[in-house]
């Protein structure tokens, strides 16, 4: 595919415009208590049951960091390839609102503890890299429930005090195909860390995405909107879609393009106008005088580096190198971590003689197959690394047929069966005896005088018919490879 | 019975060890006192009950090796107490009781102190005569319908009065220097750090810090010693080698040199003062202690710099009294109208003015010209008094430019009322320890304070040197009773 069939562009009459497209990820630091307070971050517990006083601002009471909340931060950034910042400043973002309990919310506005990095992208036409500006810790707030009375508003603040790291990107992505391999991206590295759960039915993983459209050439941007508060690839994409096909409609019809906040109706599919940029808050920013600038050592850094693991895309290299795998199957391997995880435990298993690719093909086939169906995630696969190994060794010493394979797979789903003893219970080895499939395949032919005779004068058609006889004979157990070379042999 | 009110802190722990006076006495006695001084206004909630229930109960199993074995004490009603009532001087914390007790109170009842109650200050803390608070301005022991300052007004009236033997009260600009000055008692202002700031309400978390006040030297130097301690729960507490301030107080400051900078002689200031400060010169000088004249340029600037940094961060601060989670809610149409009800009925005229000041300094476009420069000016106020410090070891100045004023004298003249605080914010915007010690009266009778400002986590030296000084000074306030049928 040439770089022009993938370019996401809009066309109105004889104009093309691009897209330009950056996201402020909103990400839940994966930590058993939350950014300034000891209380729990479980997902789920009953409404203001992991509330603290300091998460309740109550008179008098202060906010001491969660160190943990830090490390996950940093380890977050160097996965990010970005810049740590071995000073950075907690400030107060200033408004009022019910679910804002401290009247502010502790951020990092001007010194972040993260600075510029990258992550690359892997598409149909090649990789794309994707600066990221920044990352900065911040307070999550608590919600509001407006639809359990018609006259009050309930506040729930189990959330309120959460660690968040938004992530900035630089304007880089062009398409909402770009931004669903970015964010499955920041995932996926988070995922590997250990930083982020990246769960987005659990709002772990949200964004506010800035749209804009420019006449494709142009090095300007246009004037850009923010959609707010995003909580799915899938509302993403249809939000950018949305909103770059009403600005260019706005510039078609020879209007500008206010610079707003918009909010992405996932019924209508449509965005609207939430607050202009005349309304946008002033929020009074200024260092929190409740914390001290957050200064961390070069030590304390290297120790983090010492603790990162293996990230996909070193993973992916690695794949293909010492397993000599695609660029594709490598990178559907190692995009989740629990999938990269199960494949090396199969391989590991499979000892010496192994065949990776076979193992690859099973695994993105067959058992992928299984998970979807029954909406499963890797980790909680039926079957067990272990005894998926040993299927795949069973097809690569010719014990059973990749045919039979599937039988013995079906059966090892339920109660992961070790599929050896399939093989033996069922008795579904295969029959590799070359005597005995010689007098199995004579016999065949005895049988069918005619149509042998017909297959030495020329109707080569009828060797498979001779395959699939011995095949039934054998009850489906017969090595296929030998009654290959036996029927050549005797036709 | 009378005579026990008289008595100071370490007389009273003396009596208490050897037996010859029981908490219960000692508290019945602060109480008896109390009940008859209503007129003062000092008290905003008293648990006077619960007090003698618990001196009883220190009398059955005492333990002499406390700090404050029983000793009754009053505290500001800034320092959240645990299931009583905190109101730090405002409508909008009137039914607010904490479920938590605040560090430095907590360190006090550790030591074997007894509550008696909560005292009355300025709203939030803002204020210099204590009439800006919600409960009513609070009358001086000195004369009649005097300020006892602020905002540890209630503090400072309770402890010149004898309600309570010591207190605490908390300074963010000189609301514990200023009050005792006013009211003829010593009271400390600690290095920014040394005392916790958990549990206590926010006025401006870059200057709030807790401090004792006290009859005498001695008395304020063994209430330090309970108070201060490193706080893991408080992120601006420091975790450094604290004195046995009351053990190691000398009176000994041979040698010590004390500058005296000339930028405290401002403009209108009254000879009165002048004449304190050159008094102090010469006890100084008696002590055996060298005098040097010092510069710190950027004097004037502190006043103005504090009027921004302080007011931002209480704009800040007190967001979080919305009506939404406790405290006073008035009712309203919609959220922003309850919110605008909440506060323009819970909060006083000062503290809205505060909140609006603080307010426009942190908004975009006025940040850069207000906030952002006043913390650059704040850095230069400090590093005047790093210089000063390489020549000397501590600072004398006088702790107000005049003595205490008539109630309503000011209330209209917000700035002059400020005016009040022009020799103790540089302190706090410094972060640096500074104390008052009654040094003599003006001419209507009314006692007149030294200021004496250390180096940071110095404590001790200007312990000592207000201890030394107070020897010589032999300071008698004069204490008449008025407010007593």
């Amino acid at each position: 595919m040439s770089k022009k069939d993938t370019e996401y562009l809009i066309n109105r009459k004889d104009n093309q415009y691009e897209v330009v497209i950056g996201l402020e990820v909103h990400a839940q630091v994966l930590s058993e208590s939350k950014l300034f307070s000891t209380s729990s971050t479980k997902f789920g517990a009953e409404p203001n049951t992991q509330v603290s006083l300091v998460d309740a601002a109550f008179p008098g009471m202060l906010p001491v960091i969660n160190e943990f909340c830090v490390k996950q931060a940093i380890k977050t950034g160097i996965g990010l390839n970005a810049k740590i910042n071995k000073r950075s400043v907690f400030d107060r973002k200033n408004y009022f609102y019910a679910d804002l309990p401290q009247g502010y919310q502790i951020s990092q506005f001007k010194d972040p503890i993260v600075g510029e990095g990258k992550v690359i992208l892997d598409m149909p036409n090649g990789q794309k890299e994707v600066g990221i500006e920044r990352l900065h810790l911040e307070q999550d707030a608590g919600k509001s429930i407006h639809d359990l009375d018609p006259q009050n508003t309930f506040v729930d603040l189990n959330r309120s005090g959460v660690a968040l790291m938004e992530i900035v990107s630089k304007p880089d992505l062009r398409s909402p195909d770009e931004v669903n391999a970015y964010i499955k991206k920041l995932r996926s590295i988070m995922r590997y860390l250990g930083t982020c759960d990246g769960n987005m039915q659990e709002g772990s993983l949200r964004a506010d995405v800035n749209v804009s459209v420019r006449p494709k050439g142009s090095k300007e941007f246009g004037t850009r909107c923010e959609i707010k508060n995003v909580n799915s690839i899938k509302f993403m994409q249809m939000a950018i879609e949305y909103e770059a096909n009403r600005q260019v409609d706005l510039i078609e019809e020879g209007k500008t393009i206010d610079q707003e906040t918009r909010l992405f109706d996932t019924r209508k599919n449509e965005t609207r106008s939430m607050r202009s940029k005349e309304d946008a808050h002033d929020y009074r920013y200024f260092p929190d005088p409740d914390l001290l600038p957050l200064e961390v050592s070069e030590k304390f850094i290297e120790e983090l580096k010492n603790d990162i693991p293996e990230l996909p895309d070193d993973k992916k290299k690695r794949f293909i190198e010492e397993f000599k795998l695609s660029s594709y199957e490598a990178n559907i391997l190692v995009s989740d971590i629990d999938t990269a995880k199960y494949f090396e435990e199969v391989v590991a298993k499979m000892g010496k003689n192994k065949d990776i690719k076979l193992a690859v093909n099973w695994i993105t086939g067959e058992l992928f197959a299984v998970l979807n169906s029954k909406g499963l995630e890797i980790s909680q696969s039926p079957v067990s690394a272990k005894n998926f190994a040993i299927l795949i060794n069973l097809i690569k010493n010719g014990t059973i047929s990749g045919k039979i394979a599937k039988t013995v797979f079906e059966l090892m789903i339920d109660g992961d069966k070790d599929p050896q003893k399939i093989v033996e219970e069922k008795g579904l080895k295969q029959q590799s005896d070359p005597k005995a499939l010689e007098a199995l395949i004579d016999k065949i032919i005895n049988d069918n005088r005619e149509k042998a005779i017909e297959y030495k004068q020329g109707k080569e058609k009828l060797f498979g018919f001779f395959v699939g006889q011995a095949m039934k004979a054998s009850g489906g157990k017969a090595n296929p490879q030998l009654i290959n070379e036996i029927l050549k042999k005797k036709l | 019975m009378s005579d026990i009110t008289k008595q100071s802190l370490t007389e009273l722990v003396e009596n208490i060890e050897n037996k010859k006076l029981s908490s219960t006495d000692v508290t019945k006695a602060f109480i008896d006192r109390s009940e008859k001084s209503e007129k003062l206004n000092a008290y905003i909630t008293n648990d006077f009950t619960s007090a003698l229930d618990k001196a009883k109960k220190f009398d059955q199993k005492p333990n002499f090796d406390l700090k404050l074995p029983g000793i009754p004490m009053a505290v500001k009603d800034l320092f959240c107490t645990k299931n009583i009532k905190t109101t730090a001087g405002s409508k909008i914390l009137n039914n607010f009781i904490p479920t938590y007790e605040s560090t430095v109170t907590e360190n006090i009842w550790n030591e074997g102190a007894i509550l008696l109650g909560k005292l009355n200050c300025d709203e939030f803390a803002m204020g210099s005569s204590n009439e800006t608070s919600f409960f009513g301005n609070v009358q001086s022991p000195i004369d009649k319908n005097l300020v006892p300052g602020g905002s540890s007004g209630g503090s400072a009236s309770a402890v010149a009065g004898q309600l309570t033997p010591v207190t605490i009260g908390t300074d963010t600009g000189g609301s514990i220097r200023q009050p005792a000055s006013f009211t003829g008692i010593v009271g400390l202002k600690p290095t920014y750090g040394s005392c916790s700031r958990y549990g206590i309400v926010a006025f401006a978390s870059s200057l709030d810090q807790a401090g004792p006040m006290a009859q005498n030297v001695k008395d304020c130097a063994l209430l330090h010693e309970v108070i201060s301690s490193y706080d893991p729960k408080d992120s601006t507490s420091i975790d450094f080698k604290r004195n046995h301030y009351s053990k190691e107080l000398t009176n000994n400051i041979k040698g010590k040199k004390i500058g005296i900078p000339k930028e405290y002689r401002v403009d209108g200031m009254p000879k009165e003062i002048e004449d304190l400060w050159q008094k102090g010169i010469q006890y100084i000088k008696d002590c055996g202690a060298e005098t040097i004249d010092i510069s710190l340029p950027n004097t004037s600037y502190a006043l103005p710099t504090y009027y921004i940094v302080a007011p931002a961060e209480a704009s800040s601060n007190l967001a979080r009294y919305d009506g939404v989670k406790y405290g006073f809610r008035a009712k309203g149409e919609n959220l922003i109208d309850m919110y605008e009800r909440t506060r323009s009925e819970g909060f006083g005229a000062e503290v809205q003015r505060r909140i609006m000041i603080g307010t426009y300094v942190l908004s975009s476009g006025y940040y850069d010209a207000y906030y952002l420069k006043a913390q650059k000016v704040r850095k230069l106020i400090k590093n005047d008094f790093d210089e000063a410090y390489k020549k000397v070891d501590a600072i004398l100045t006088p702790s107000t430019p005049s003595s205490a004023f008539k109630i309503g004298e000011k209330t209209n003249d917000p700035v002059s009322m400020y005016l009040n605080d022009i020799f103790t914010v540089p302190v706090n915007l410094a972060g640096l320890p500074g104390i008052s010690i009654p040094a003599g009266h003006d001419s209507k009778g009314y006692p007149l304070g030294l200021q004496i400002i250390g180096k940071a986590f110095d404590e001790q030296n200007i312990l000592n040197i207000a201890y030394a000084m107070e020897e010589k000074i032999n300071f008698k306030n004069k204490i008449t009773d008025w407010w007593i049928k």
